[in-house]
């Protein structure tokens, strides 16, 4: 069972539809008690930092969080703001991140882009320098995931990066630290490359 | 560089059609279907619109358009009838990243900024309907194309775009449904025009149109007929042009 903690930011209905899909159990929530109890999370969002930020303050689900992920090593994958939120703090806004993961968030270097590389970086991106993760284990050939999003990672250990993606020069378009893991892309809304990957999320960690 | 690569799909009378310069329907199947199909052949996203619901002045069917969406594991846009902020929350409860909206630009353009401030200019597509004039010169059309207003196509996409919009949706009535490809001319205007992506649709036939847009300064490129006719005797046959054709023509240039 995997557990979609619901902080109010975001669309959870397509994480949980795809895992309906692929047969594995879910559930959407923003009770502490059923967070205390979770054998897996995922944290989506959709939205400014500062706002995703102050929801989860908001919701009181914290320091339950921080007790799962830190002490209890629970497996949790960020997806989108929701990989975000896991580091130290974002150039979009001025609230503090979890902190999880050691690095930090920052916006697109548009001197690196080329005139027609709009922000925000809205489409699909065939990724890179993903073989090492269990979480592309059987990976499909030429995986390609869905992305929307103004700001990236920047780790501060680059043993920390999953994947890379290019959209005018390479970042890190995905973490892994032991327990913790997250993707900027959207495994929900990218066909069989994103059901492979959530699939692995289930099996294998 | 991929651009995407958008089926667009209208509801009629709740199933899917297909029209010529917004006339002459052809009915081409069930939503949720057609929606499985895309799912197999990996399209890249899919914008649904209902055809209806500014014309009959009524809201989204939201029950079915969510139906819709839970079959689909790409993005989703919707459009048609979306009038209120109200209408735009359930849209992405429903399972859309992003709405479509055409009339409304003209009655309620704040609807645009609100929209954007509460789910972000990524998520709220201005969609922009237009016909050459007899006398040269375009023209933004609402209502299905029967109406017409005194704006150009590229001041239209300014004031969108200065209202928050995070793309632009051009379309060009006069080529839908005929495979005579983009209107080049306006596509690279209106793009160089404003800083938001561009999305051309009215009048592909094949990649190589897709190419032309993209080089005239799309970011995107949709198209109708070309997904879900087979030509010449435009029988319904629901296709999207494999990946080493897109690389090929579209991505490697």
């Amino acid at each position: 069972m995997i557990t979609i903690i619901n902080y109010n930011a975001g669309n959870l209905g397509s994480i949980k539809n795809m895992l309906n899909y692929i047969g594995i159990q879910s559930q959407i929530s923003n009770d502490k008690y059923i967070i205390e109890n979770a054998e897996k999370l995922i944290l989506p969002g959709v939205g400014h930092f500062d706002y995703g930020m102050q929801q989860l303050k908001k919701s009181g689900l914290i320091a339950v969080l921080t007790q799962k992920v830190v002490i209890e090593k629970t497996p949790i994958l960020g997806i989108c703001l929701g990989v975000q939120l896991l580091t130290d703090f974002s150039e979009e806004g001025t609230e503090k991140g979890l902190g999880f993961i050691k690095g930090k968030t920052i916006s697109f270097d548009k001197t690196k882009l080329a005139s027609n590389q709009k922000i925000p970086n809205m489409g699909w991106i065939d990724v890179d320098n993903y073989t090492q993760s269990k979480l592309f284990e059987n990976m499909h050939d030429e995986p390609r995931f869905y992305f929307v999003h103004s700001y990236h990672l920047e780790l501060e250990n680059s043993t920390d990066c999953l994947v890379t993606a290019k959209y005018g020069y390479d970042f890190a378009a995905g973490i892994e630290h032991g327990n913790i893991l997250g993707v900027q892309f959207h495994p929900e809304k990218s066909h069989k490359y994103g059901m492979k990957l959530l699939e692995n999320f289930y099996k294998n960690y | 560089m991929r651009i995407r690569v958008i089926p667009s799909l209208l509801i009629h009378k709740s199933g899917l059609i297909k029209s010529v310069q917004f006339k002459n329907y052809k009915y081409i199947g069930d939503p949720i279907n057609a929606v499985k199909i895309f799912n197999e052949k990996e399209v890249d996203e899919i914008a649904l619109i209902d055809i209806d619901a500014t014309r009959e002045n009524r809201p989204p069917n939201f029950e079915a358009i969510a139906e819709i969406a839970s079959e689909a594991f790409m993005p989703m846009a919707y459009g048609g009838g979306v009038n209120t902020i109200e209408h735009i929350k359930r849209i992405l409860l429903s399972g859309f990243e992003k709405v479509i909206l055409n009339k409304v630009l003209h009655s309620n353009i704040n609807l645009v900024t609100q929209a954007a401030n509460l789910i972000g200019s990524q998520s709220v597509v201005a969609s922009i309907d237009f016909r050459k004039s007899l006398f040269g010169g375009y023209k933004v059309y609402t209502d299905n194309g029967t109406k017409k207003t005194n704006y150009t196509p590229k001041d239209f996409a300014k004031i969108a775009e200065n209202a928050g919009s995070g793309e632009i949706l051009l379309n060009f009535i006069d080529n839908d449904g005929t495979y005579k490809g983009y209107e080049t001319e306006i596509i690279a205007s209106v793009s160089h025009h404003i800083r938001i992506p561009v999305i051309a649709i009215g009048g592909a036939g094949n990649v190589e149109d897709f190419r032309k847009a993209k080089q005239a300064g799309a970011s995107a490129v949709a198209a109708g007929s070309m997904f879900v006719f087979q030509r010449p005797h435009q029988a319904v046959l629901i296709s999207y042009p494999k990946q080493s054709e897109l690389k090929e023509t579209l991505f490697n240039i």
